[in-house]
């Protein structure tokens, strides 16, 4: 039977960086005027595969047709030519200039730019694609879901008829991103074809009409939206039944308050507020969750915590002694642990795990005023055992995976039973099981009695992890909720802002 | 000092401000050029250098072959002799992706080496410092008494103010080249996604800043003296990549900064010969403190293009 070419399809995508294969042999294709997802899990070569259509990246093996014809793209620039555009998930923006500048950049028709007549244009397309923007405002001066409308104008603007989105959510608020799924909807409906990366099993529910799995670089499988469930499509990406964490008692033995924090203010690293008047505790076995759109504050916060920002105003006390301003090595002294959100910054990459493991309290491990590596091995290889860390002692830590060296990290933290713990992030760009693995921990944590400050802006883990929910928005917390009266409605209001 | 004898100091000022000028608006719009894409061109102080030694003998060698147009072949030689090492300075940094300030401080050795190897081998060791004919200055407005003499000045003067100076801001702001050239020094995982050549973009800046910097060097040798000497470009280089900070990477400032020294230096010739008893060096040194001073003031908070001393690789 003769049907219409794809839109876009790919057959038998290899693609090997040194050792590891990211994609192996994967087939895809892509309706035209059809939303499909690829979903899978962090690592699962979904972004591999898609840079390669993009010509970000060149498979190895395998064959790009587009519309049915062939196509061989080495560069953005081939794959602007065949009507790709894609939306990376750091967003490809200059941000000193303006949006019309970074519209037309690299897609000029003449040397010399009419930049009223550019403006204009800008300005019609987004009128024409019913998506709002400033064609003459800075981008440096915009919020991330505007510069997510000033990408997606960009690939329309050069004539995409196929849309590729890199995980479009991970960076907007609920309500944000159902703006967003409005817009695809009109789009798929007016013609373009979308392809949605993704890990959300509800969104990808909710916006599309195919689902593509990729699992550990291979293809899972290619099923209809309207055929499928969220338990169904989770068991495709893992390959197993999933298993969340619960937490044992839902109501914990909450007791006396181990954190407290009374108005501290902040400034960013541009010396911009941000952090205002903040005050919240947290109890002995409680999991406070801190929620909030990525940028609202929370790094400062945590960074403030951990002892590595100082704090304009307020007051900081942890277990009843205040630690205001203290250095990270006051505030471990007074029973704090941190796990802070860049993992490559809190460790060194060039040293070993034993040596990393070490590192926050050398004092430990010195010996006639030379360092004892036997002490460091042995302490090495007691953690690696008891956190499942897959690792040896003397491995270099940045060859570890991001769930193992988050687990050095965590092992470094929790063998010292800290009564207050910041996270911050714990679970970023980790894997399932790994992810799992983490909350798992703080759940002991949190069962042992230890009062835990959560920062995450994924609401999943805080709805999962949470006794009580706080929400930040541009330095102030909205609400602290019991985790009872919290819904992803509430929160996602509050995380934009509107007090409910 | 009376009205008359202090008018002649004021126009004598400002004609040698403007010619003291000239060649660091070669040399910093050249640098603001490169710096824009994202590379530090260290290699500015010997790249002027080796312009001015190229321009020097190629012209003298013309006249020597009795070549009318001997001095536009002098140019013609700075120019040529700028895109090659502004061509090596991209094949270090852009294409290997070599740290910037040790192949810029590379290129520079290199330049000056070479110039001082080329001089011995074109004139040998003669006694009498060689010389040609420089490029003469226009009277524009002839012997009118304070505007004469404040016009009197090199084609090349004019050519930097008049020309290059609006040319530089529009190629900046207003084509697209520009805006790919901006792009590529703030963002160039931004530019390669939206379809902009980075290497080609990257090259393309040098080349262009690496000619503008030999011809600011080659303004010394075949305009203003005739005749080269080991001494000739004295840390103009230096202070264009001062001036470039202290312009904030802007075309239009970096003029405005040039003429400030220029302003400085022609004010302590001037000094030196009022009779004040100290060494002529402390005059000497005086621009080069200014500019110091201008850079500890305006450089502080000054907003580096993103992707300054940054090689680009695409994975």
């Amino acid at each position: 039977m003769p049907h219409e070419p794809y839109a876009v399809e790919m057959r038998g995508i290899t693609k090997r960086f040194g050792t590891i294969t990211a994609n192996r042999a994967v087939d895809f294709a892509l309706r035209k005027g059809e939303v499909q997802a690829l979903l899978g899990e962090n690592g699962a070569g979904k972004t591999t595969l898609m840079r390669i259509l993009y010509g970000l990246y060149h498979a190895d093996e395998g064959d790009i047709f587009v519309d049915g014809q062939m196509a061989d793209i080495r560069s953005p620039r081939h794959a602007i030519a065949h009507g790709v555009g894609m939306v990376t998930q750091h967003f490809a923006l200059v941000p000193p200039i303006t949006v019309t500048e970074n519209i037309i950049l690299g897609y000029t028709d003449r040397f010399n730019i009419d930049l009223d007549a550019a403006h204009n244009k800008v300005a019609e397309a987004s009128r024409r694609f019913g998506i709002a923007i400033e064609p003459r405002a800075l981008v440096k001066n915009l919020s991330v879901g505007e510069r997510q409308r000033v990408e997606i104008i960009k690939a329309l603007y050069r004539d995409a008829k196929v849309l590729i989105l890199d995980e479009p959510t991970a960076v907007l608020a609920p309500q944000e991103a159902d703006e967003l799924f409005e817009s695809l909807k009109r789009l798929r409906d007016s013609g373009l074809s979308v392809i949605f990366i993704s890990h959300k099993l509800h969104e990808v529910m909710a916006i599309t009409d195919r689902v593509t799995v990729l699992r550990s670089g291979e293809l899972a499988g290619t099923v209809n939206t309207a055929e499928t469930n969220q338990a169904d499509l989770a068991k495709m990406m893992v390959g197993r039944e999933t298993f969340g964490v619960t937490k044992s008692d839902v109501n914990g033995r909450q007791g006396d308050i181990a954190l407290r924090l009374e108005k501290i203010s902040a400034l960013d690293s541009k010396e911009l507020v941000a952090l205002k008047e903040i005050s919240f505790e947290v109890r002995t076995g409680e999991i406070l969750g801190l929620a909030g759109v990525s940028g609202n504050g929370q790094s400062e916060l945590a960074q403030v915590l951990e002892g590595t920002r100082p704090s304009t105003g307020g007051r900081v006390s942890a277990n009843g002694r205040e630690i205001t301003n203290a250095g990270p090595e006051q505030i471990m002294a007074t029973g704090v642990g941190r796990i802070p959100e860049d993992r490559h910054e809190s460790v060194v990459a060039e040293m070993t795990v034993a040596q990393n493991m070490a590192l926050e309290h050398l004092h430990e491990f010195v010996r006639r005023g030379m360092l004892d590596k036997k002490r460091i091995r042995a302490h090495a290889e007691t953690l690696i055992e008891a956190y499942q860390i897959k690792a040896r002692p003397n491995d270099r830590i940045r060859t570890l995976s991001g769930g193992n060296m988050q687990k050095v990290i965590l092992a470094r933290v929790l063998e010292r039973n800290p009564s207050v713990i910041i996270v911050a992030q714990p679970t970023r760009g980790l894997d399932v099981g790994a992810t799992e693995y983490v909350r798992q921990k703080l759940l002991e944590q949190r069962q042992r009695g230890a009062a835990i400050l959560l920062i995450s802006e994924d609401l999943d883990e805080i709805l999962e992890l949470s006794d009580r929910i706080a929400v930040i928005y541009e330095g102030e917390i909205m609400n602290v909720l019991p985790a009872a009266e919290a819904d992803i409605e509430r929160l996602g209001l509050l995380m934009c802002g509107v007090s409910v | 000092m009376d009205d008359t004898l202090f008018v002649t100091f004021l126009v004598g000022l400002i004609a040698a401000t403007l010619r003291v000028a000239t060649p660091l608006v070669y040399g910093s719009i050249g640098e603001v050029i490169t710096e824009r894409a994202g590379i530090l061109n260290l290699g500015i102080e010997g790249i002027m250098f080796l312009g001015a030694f190229a321009g020097f003998a190629v012209a003298a060698k013309s006249f020597e072959a009795g070549i009318g147009g001997y001095l536009w072949l002098g140019l013609l030689g700075a120019i040529v002799s700028g895109v090659l090492m502004a061509l090596l300075m991209g094949l270090l940094t852009v294409t290997l992706g070599l740290n910037q300030h040790v192949s810029g401080l590379g290129i520079t050795l290199l330049a000056i080496g070479l110039s001082l190897f080329g001089f011995r081998l074109v004139f040998g060791e003669s006694s009498v410092l060689p010389s040609v004919d420089p490029f003469s200055q226009l009277f524009v407005f002839g012997e009118t008494p304070i505007l004469g003499p404040i016009f009197k000045q090199y084609l090349l003067t004019y050519v930097a103010f008049l020309v290059l100076v609006p040319l530089a801001w529009w190629l900046l702001y207003r084509t697209s080249f520009g805006l790919e050239l901006r792009s590529v020094g703030e963002n160039p995982e931004a530019a390669d996604a939206a379809g902009v050549n980075v290497f080609r973009t990257r090259y393309l800046a040098l080349v262009i800043g690496g000619a503008l910097m030999a011809v600011g060097g080659a303004f010394l040798s075949i305009a203003q003296l005739g005749a080269f000497s080991p001494g000739i470009i004295a840390g103009r280089g230096w202070v264009c990549i001062a001036l470039v900070i202290f312009a904030r990477w802007d075309p239009i400032r970096a003029t405005a900064g040039a003429v400030l020294f220029g302003a400085v230096f022609a004010l302590q010739l001037r000094l030196q010969t009022l009779g004040f008893d100290l060494p002529f060096e402390v005059f000497l040194a005086l621009p080069y403190l200014v500019t110091i001073l201008a850079l500890a003031i305006t450089g502080r908070n000054a907003n580096y293009p993103g992707a300054y001393l940054k090689p680009y690789r695409r994975e």
